[in-house]
């Protein structure tokens, strides 16, 4: 665990290259695993890309369960539950692959995720026993209900009720959930529901034919039509009381715990569905001409595709330096003697402040790069035939679930002060030293700096900035801050730009400890710092002045500025040494 | 039955082909390898044939000749399914040695049944499955596009003029297949790519082989001209174009 950092630790230390892990690391199996998924894909769901999109849940299921005679669905589970227990990286590496496949990667997700992982981290063996190894190869698909008409985003506020009936063997559930994915053919759900009269959650293993469950038809949605989403009732429905998922009154925790996971499986998803836009992309912009001239050539559309892989780089880099981070934590649980489901779980949930940045992120994006891969188009972009409308369509969902992006960003700043008032660093200690010279702070370059040490330093800065934003946002309103959601907003913004902003650095460091440079990724890195420095700099500057009287703000503000000044970029050069790559490769191979 | 299927592993067909060292050698930076297409139909109905218990196959073995770095291409073969694999470990330099390694590997494998594409999708020689079935003193028939085994005979359909001929034989044979042979390729399973960790790739060093041609140099296509459209009314600047420029009338 040299090196490993805590979750949120990323503000006030710095890791070596060579301590992240990077994808150009991926072994043989691991590139075999995501050709599998690959091929699964071009194989099963293009074809009927068509027919899904008419919302046809028995296709949609077929497909699902053809994915679990290939593995697709064990690959978290581990052996001894008919799974292949692959590493958390490798769990990423096919959520990536699968996120290329449009509604069939919800489903998929949907099913190997929320709907499978609550019982395999939190089922006693009893439970496991009966109903993973059937989860791992697809002869049973899962969901999860957690969301009702009146709770959203506050989970907990749920109305669903269960009440152990007179001879004590059942449960009597009663309730409505709404937005279920594979709601239409789910055999298992994961029913949250509180039992008397808790305050908090319970969690139950419902079976779709258990008296009383009723599905009701599929919604009609904005994109990922693929997939089957619906509302669930349950009326006086008679759960056994073995099928209590946890101990009574954990429901809650366990709801959270699998949202942890979601949400960093989102971000890896978005990457996949990220590459296959920008694999249209290129491929149309090359093929069609105007003007006499593809219109690759031009420099408006390079500086778009350009744009496009910098971010999916960025993005990449910092969910697979995270994913081993979980790795490695969940390894040092299993040392401890912690039950290997229980571990998994933990690590994920113990990197919260990493999973909750890298959903909002991933899923903004891919918003971004399906809005250019859509412009890219022009007007055949328009048009339902081509694969990018559906992208359009199907990205929008990824800033909604699995916790909006609002409350996500107010959440990871929560976590990092949480974890930091717990005692795992002192974010608030250094924040105050930061604050309190606000001239000193910047890092001044060194005589004869490296690329590394110089990229380093931006990245160093940058924490700075986010350090100076918490402390003026925490003492000026201390326990109130919770209510200040905009300014938690802005600082959650400065936190996730720094993590990717320093995980692209790191993977550009490390590959060319091997592959020596390159001046494509040095590109890719040097624009992303360049246009992170701005943002970090607007955020920055909105929390200080909103948290701070003019007078008080002043010498801050003029920090912010050193804090976030970068070397200029030429962005048209490098951004056409970016698209110029992509154009001569004709795909995503950065 | 044993049967034995020979692959080849050539940058994947989307890549885009860029030369180096003078536009002597392949440039591998960014390439993708693969199994060679019509090997891995190939190597699909060998399996398949095995799942058939009626046809009696024990084993699925592949044969590649190439360097140690052609091994995850002979790695991803065992996921998908063959029993084990022989790599001769000698550079791919023409069709005439990778026959003759083939044929001097294969030899007293006791083999019933070996499949070779009708070619590689990179170098497209159609030439190695006859050469190997010469050298090895068997029978071989070509432009198979199916293949099966009933009750010790290998029953092959082949694509000729204007129709199908359907050649049944003994084993030892040699099938050069082609378009048809599997209707698409095997997906590795998860189960696969886990067991083919443990499956032996016998590596053989190379026999002495003569070499009856060297490389000189490679080209790429030029540039596909500007497509130009001619007014439907104007015949006489098509006729001309055509005679003229194109030259092709």
């Amino acid at each position: 665990m040299e090196n490993a950092l805590k979750s949120g630790e990323f503000l006030l230390k710095q890791v070596t290259p060579e301590s992240v892990f990077i994808p150009e690391e991926f072994d043989e199996e691991q590139r075999m695993i995501a050709q599998t998924c690959q091929d699964f894909i071009e194989a099963e769901v293009y074809p009927n890309l068509e027919q899904l999109e008419k919302g046809d849940r028995k296709l949609m299921e077929e497909i699902l369960k053809k994915s679990g005679e290939l593995g697709l669905m064990g690959i978290a589970i581990p052996e001894e539950f008919g799974g292949f227990g692959q590493s958390f990286v490798t769990q990423m590496l096919a959520a990536e692959t699968t996120g290329a496949g449009f509604s069939f990667s919800v489903a998929y997700m949907a099913h190997c995720g929320i709907g499978t992982m609550p019982i395999m981290y939190f089922g006693n063996e009893d439970q496991r026993s009966r109903y993973i190894p059937r989860l791992a190869t697809g002869e049973l698909i899962g969901a999860y209900c957690l969301t009702e008409p009146g709770a959203g985003s506050d989970a907990n506020s749920g109305k669903s009720s269960a009440t152990l009936d007179e001879d004590g063997r059942n449960y009597i559930l009663n309730g409505q959930k709404m937005w279920i994915t594979n709601a239409g053919f789910a055999d298992i759900q994961i029913v949250f529901a509180k039992i008397d009269n808790d305050r908090v959650l319970s969690a139950f293993i419902v079976e779709k034919d258990y008296p009383g469950v009723v599905i009701g038809p599929d919604e009609h949605k904005m994109g990922i039509k693929g997939s089957s989403t619906a509302q669930i009732y349950y009326n006086d429905v008679k759960v056994p009381v073995e099928n209590l998922l946890g101990k009574r009154g954990e429901g809650f925790r366990i709801a959270l715990s699998i949202l942890h996971m979601g949400r960093i499986k989102l971000g890896a998803n978005v990457i996949g569905a990220a590459k296959k836009a920008i694999n249209d992309s290129v491929q149309y912009a090359t093929e069609r001409k105007q003007f006499n001239t593809a219109i690759a050539s031009f420099g408006a559309i390079k500086s778009k595709l350009a744009m496009q892989v910098v971010k999916s780089v960025a993005t990449e880099s910092a969910i697979y330096r995270v994913s081993r981070d979980i790795d490695n934590l969940a390894g040092r649980y299993v040392a401890e003697n912690c039950e290997k489901g229980r571990a998994s779980i933990d690590a994920i949930s113990y990197y919260a402040v990493e999973a909750a940045l890298l959903k909002v992120y991933g899923s903004e994006m891919l918003d971004f790069v399906v809005d250019e891969a859509v412009q890219i188009h022009g007007g055949m972009g328009y048009s339902a035939e081509m694969a990018v409308e559906k992208a359009y369509r199907d990205s929008r969902i990824n800033r909604i679930f699995e916790g909006t992006n609002e409350i996500n960003r107010l959440l990871l700043v929560d976590t990092a002060m949480k974890r930091a008032m717990k005692g795992d660093f002192d974010l608030f200690g250094e924040a105050e030293k930061v604050f309190a010279d606000p001239a000193g702070a910047p890092a001044a370059a060194t005589s004869g700096e490296s690329y590394g040490e110089e990229m380093l330093r931006y990245t160093g800065n940058f924490k700075k900035c986010a350090l100076m934003a918490i402390h003026a946002a925490s003492s000026t309103f201390g326990k109130k801050l919770v209510h200040e959601q905009e300014i938690l907003t802005e600082i959650s913004d400065i936190m996730t730009s720094a993590y990717l902003a320093e995980s692209l650095v790191l993977r550009t460091l490390k590959r060319e400890m091997t592959q020596g440079e390159d001046a494509v990724f040095r590109a890719i890195t040097n624009i992303f710092i360049f246009n992170t420095a701005s943002e970090i700099r607007r955020s920055a500057l909105g929390a200080i002045f909103s948290t701070l009287s003019p007078d008080e703000a002043e010498p801050v503000a003029d920090a912010i500025e050193k804090l976030t000044s970068v070397r200029g970029v030429n962005l048209k050069e490098e951004g056409r040494l970016i698209a110029d790559k992509l154009i001569e490769d004709g795909s995503y191979k950065f | 039955m044993n049967i034995l299927v020979c692959i080849s592993n050539v940058p994947d067909t989307t890549t885009k082909i860029r030369f180096a060292e003078g536009d002597t050698k392949l440039d591998a930076t960014g390439v993708q390898w693969v199994i060679n297409p019509w090997d891995e139909l190939s190597l699909t109905r060998a399996l398949e044939l095995k799942d058939d218990s009626s046809a009696g196959i024990t084993s699925v073995t592949v044969i590649h000749v190439g360097e140690a770095s052609s091994e995850p291409t002979i790695r991803k073969a065992l996921a998908i399914g063959a029993d084990s694999a022989i790599r001769v470990d000698s550079p791919a330099n023409d069709s005439y040695v990778v026959a003759a390694q083939i044929a001097a590997a294969a030899s007293g494998g006791g083999f019933d049944i070996i499949m070779c594409g009708i070619e590689s999708s990179d170098f497209n020689g159609s030439v190695v499955g006859g050469m190997v079935a010469e050298m090895m003193n068997i029978q071989s028939v070509t432009g198979v596009s199916d293949l099966k085994v009933k009750d010790g005979s290998v029953i092959m359909t082949r694509e000729i003029e204007g129709g199908r001929e359907v050649v049944a034989t003994t084993a030892p044979v040699l099938a050069v297949v082609q378009k048809g042979i599997a209707k698409e390729p095997r997906i590795a399973s998860m189960r696969g790519i886990m067991t083919a960790r443990t499956k032996p790739i016998n590596v053989v060093e190379a026999v002495d082989s003569e070499q009856f041609s060297s490389l000189e140099g490679f080209t790429l296509p030029p540039p596909r001209p500007e497509c130009r459209f001619i007014d439907a009314d104007n015949v006489s600047e098509l006729v001309s174009l055509l005679q003229n420029e194109a030259k092709v009338i």
